[in-house]
């Protein structure tokens, strides 16, 4: 537990780190907007990166050159001048935002209070300040460092990585998610600035939740993350990606890769709680995030859980898929995703059948409210030889309201005919019948709207880590506030 | 307690209540009977504040505060309570969550400490015990998979957690075998005291055998048209509702 003395030293450590960053050459803080191979060599430089990662960078943004962005999601995606945004800026350097908690806007304030966010991160949440600052001075986190290191888990950057364990990082990196796959992939992988990588080794299971205390992406790397996840035969990790502050970012494309590798009988829990700034009540601003998140049951009987909350973002696009190629392998995706005002979401998931005896199971929940549009898109793949493959879909719609939209497009694509494959959908809306059972039970309609929705996102919530189930039913409340009425 | 005052309501434009006028004190049982269509479930509806309801005339007052001014949470938590004749589900809304929810947000209102945890669950299982509802039953979700008779007691229940000094029971008995009806009645009986009151809104005389009216009203076409002791409920029985109508 952090001491007022911490926290008192906390600020002066902070604003000290920020005094000096500011003194450095402001020139090379940031680079000028716009992408060419330069740029690449740039950041490539400037991370001190070896040659084959540099190789991997102009190989992806020589082919991202030769493509076009996809139009097939159910978005309004307006045009992007990809040559109007900066591709690096250094975390430490001086930003626009709030200098103290006064400067913080009272409405943010609000929503800080009612999610439960500490003080001390409320200022690194509306871009006032470098959060490895923040992250540095946490007393728990060196000791945290020092459990995981005994087991011989490596949980750093990826930038780190490549300094300290290149030939881990080259053997997988790429492997799961080509530059080739689609558009976004490869403009990440030219460009990509930093995320976790992570690797279990054999027989290890992760004594704690990774990135419990890391809910906080270092600021300016949020842009264009990597993630890199890696667990060895018979291991276990749980991975908490996110928060549900809301985050401001100046940078409005968010284009992630995640990838996962697991191997003989291994598991690897990864769980999403999201809550970028979704843009204004007239839908203007709001940042786009489009991610390509695919895990790969390589080992037998391995297995891979995806579990979301998605609420912010005015735009999201993404798909956590799971390639089952390991016999008796599992996939999971759990996922609820609420769009209000004018956000739109096009999620859903891939689950790849190859090995034989594999399982996936889909459970989403969308949550529609406002004018938004929100669509389920999911595909389940069963190759030749994958022999009794199993699969359980269920995609529900919840509709707050009647100017929302809710589409689901499940897609099959069976080529064997063992498989079992099951596919439920429903669709529903709050009715005006159960707020006022609620009312006159003396609970006001917001909270009302709050039960109802927690109870029908329930199935979903359950499965995330503990912590971070009660920050998200808290997150849902918020995210729906006003929707009815 | 309660006083009714020429009131005026309709619905969709079309006016159903055309001029009520009641008064029911303290710890009295009122009965309130009628054909189809008098107006019975919209005058209980007005009282918790329906808003598909519009009230277009008169007055009510419960415990000296004006009730059509209040929203229907408030109304709630200053006393007043509605056993609905169709309780609505609510899937994936544990009853536990619910009614906690309810309990806390009314004694804040009060301005009491919510209960914890502990508290609450021990609230819980007492009031089970007194109504008599199965513990299955209160660990599921609001309604859900009920039967009839259930959801009845489930309302009956979820009064004696919230303990209202007035309850208004809409057509409690339909869908009800004599069984259920008994035991229903039971647990409003045991809920009735001195300090509360209660209004039976029903078409037969059958629960009024069980909860006995100190009052009976008889309640047609918008008005009420008969107000007299519980022989009044005895009569209509044998000899139905048409004489009320030409008289």
């Amino acid at each position: 537990m952090k001491s007022k003395e911490d926290n008192k030293d906390l600020r002066q450590l902070t604003e000290e780190k920020y005094k000096y960053g500011f003194t450095t050459d402001v020139a090379t803080d940031i680079i000028e907007r716009g992408l060419n191979e330069d740029v690449v060599r740039l950041i490539s430089a400037k991370k001190g990166e070896p040659d084959w990662l540099l190789d991997f960078r102009l190989k992806a943004y020589r082919h991202w050159l030769t493509m076009t962005c996809p139009t097939w999601a159910h978005l309004t995606i307006p045009d992007i001048d990809f040559q109007a945004i900066s591709y690096y800026a250094d975390p430490r350097r001086k930003t626009d935002g709030p200098r103290s908690l006064d400067d913080i806007d009272p409405a943010v304030m609000k929503t800080f209070d009612k999610l439960g966010i500490p003080l001390e991160e409320r200022l690194a949440l509306s871009g006032g300040m470098a959060v490895d600052a923040v992250m540095d001075s946490v007393s728990v986190k060196t000791t945290f460092k020092e459990r995981l290191k005994e087991k011989g888990i490596i949980f750093c950057s990826i930038s780190e990585a490549v300094r300290e364990y290149p030939d881990l990082v080259r053997q997988y990196l790429g492997s799961v998610v080509s530059y080739r796959d689609n558009f976004y992939a490869a403009l990440n992988s030219a460009v990509f600035s930093d995320g976790s990588f992570v690797y279990i080794p054999k027989g290890v299971r992760c004594p704690m939740e990774l990135s419990t205390y890391f809910r906080i992406n270092a600021a300016g790397t949020g842009q264009f993350e990597r993630t890199l996840i890696v667990a060895d035969d018979d291991s276990y990790v749980s991975y908490l990606e996110g928060c549900t502050a809301p985050m401001r970012d100046e940078n409005q494309l968010h284009a992630a890769i995640v990838e996962i590798i697991v191997l003989d009988r291994a598991e690897v829990k990864y769980s999403t709680v999201q809550n970028w700034y979704p843009g204004d009540a007239e839908g203007k601003g709001g940042v786009y995030n489009f991610v390509t998140k695919r895990g790969h049951c390589r080992g037998v009987n391995s297995k891979i859980s995806w579990t979301q909350v998605e609420t912010g973002s005015a735009i999201t696009w993404k798909y956590p898929s799971c390639v089952l190629s390991g016999d008796n392998s599992v996939g999971e995706f759990y996922s609820v995703a609420v769009t209000n005002n004018y956000q739109q979401a096009d999620t859903g998931t891939k689950m790849i059948h190859l090995g034989r005896n594999t399982r996936s199971t889909i459970i989403s929940k969308g949550i529609s409210a406002g004018h938004s549009s929100n669509a389920y898109r999911g595909l389940v793949r069963v190759g030749e030889n994958a022999d009794n493959a199993r699969n359980y879909s269920q995609c529900d719609s919840l509709l707050l309201g009647d100017q929302c939209g809710a589409h689901t497009f499940p897609y099959m694509d069976i080529h064997n005919e063992t498989a079992v494959v099951e596919h439920e959908a429903t669709t529903s809306k709050i009715s005006e019948d159960q707020l006022f059972y609620c009312n006159q039970r003396g609970i006001k309609t917001e909270d009302a709207i709050g039960l109802i929705v927690n109870g029908y996102a329930k199935e979903v919530l359950n499965k995330l880590p503990m912590e971070f189930a009660v920050e998200a039913q808290k997150l849902l409340s918020v995210s729906l506030e006003g929707a009815v009425g | 307690m309660l006083t009714i005052e020429n009131l005026h309501a309709s619905i969709a434009g079309k006016e159903i209540l055309k001029g009520i006028n009641l008064t029911v004190g303290k710890g009295e049982v009122h009965a309130i009977m009628g054909p189809n269509g008098s107006g019975k479930s919209t005058l209980s509806n007005v009282l918790v504040g329906h808003p598909a309801y519009t009230v277009t005339e008169g007055s009510v007052t419960f415990c000296g505060k004006d009730l059509l001014a209040m929203a229907p949470e408030d109304r709630s938590h200053e006393g007043i309570f509605l056993s609905f004749q169709y309780p609505v589900e609510i899937p994936g809304v544990s009853m536990v969550n619910f009614m906690r929810t309810a309990v806390n947000e009314q004694r804040a209102y009060r301005g009491l400490q919510p209960l914890s945890a502990n508290e609450f669950l021990k609230l819980m299982r007492e009031k089970r015990a007194l109504v008599g509802l199965d513990s299955k039953l209160a660990n599921r979700s609001v309604n859900e998979g009920f039967s009839g008779g259930e959801k009845k007691r489930n309302e009956i229940y979820q009064m004696a957690m919230l303990e209202p000094l007035l309850s208004i029971l809409d057509e409690t008995d339909s869908g009800l075998d004599i069984d259920a009806l008994r035991i229903v009645a039971e647990g409003v009986n045991k809920l009735h005291t001195r300090e509360n009151s209660i209004i039976v809104i029903t078409h037969y005389q059958r629960l009024l055998n069980y909860i006995h009216p100190d009052v009976v009203h008889v309640l047609y076409e918008g008005r009420i048209v008969k107000t007299a002791g519980p022989e009044l409920a005895l009569e209509l029985e044998e000899r139905g509702y048409d004489w009320i109508k030409e008289g």
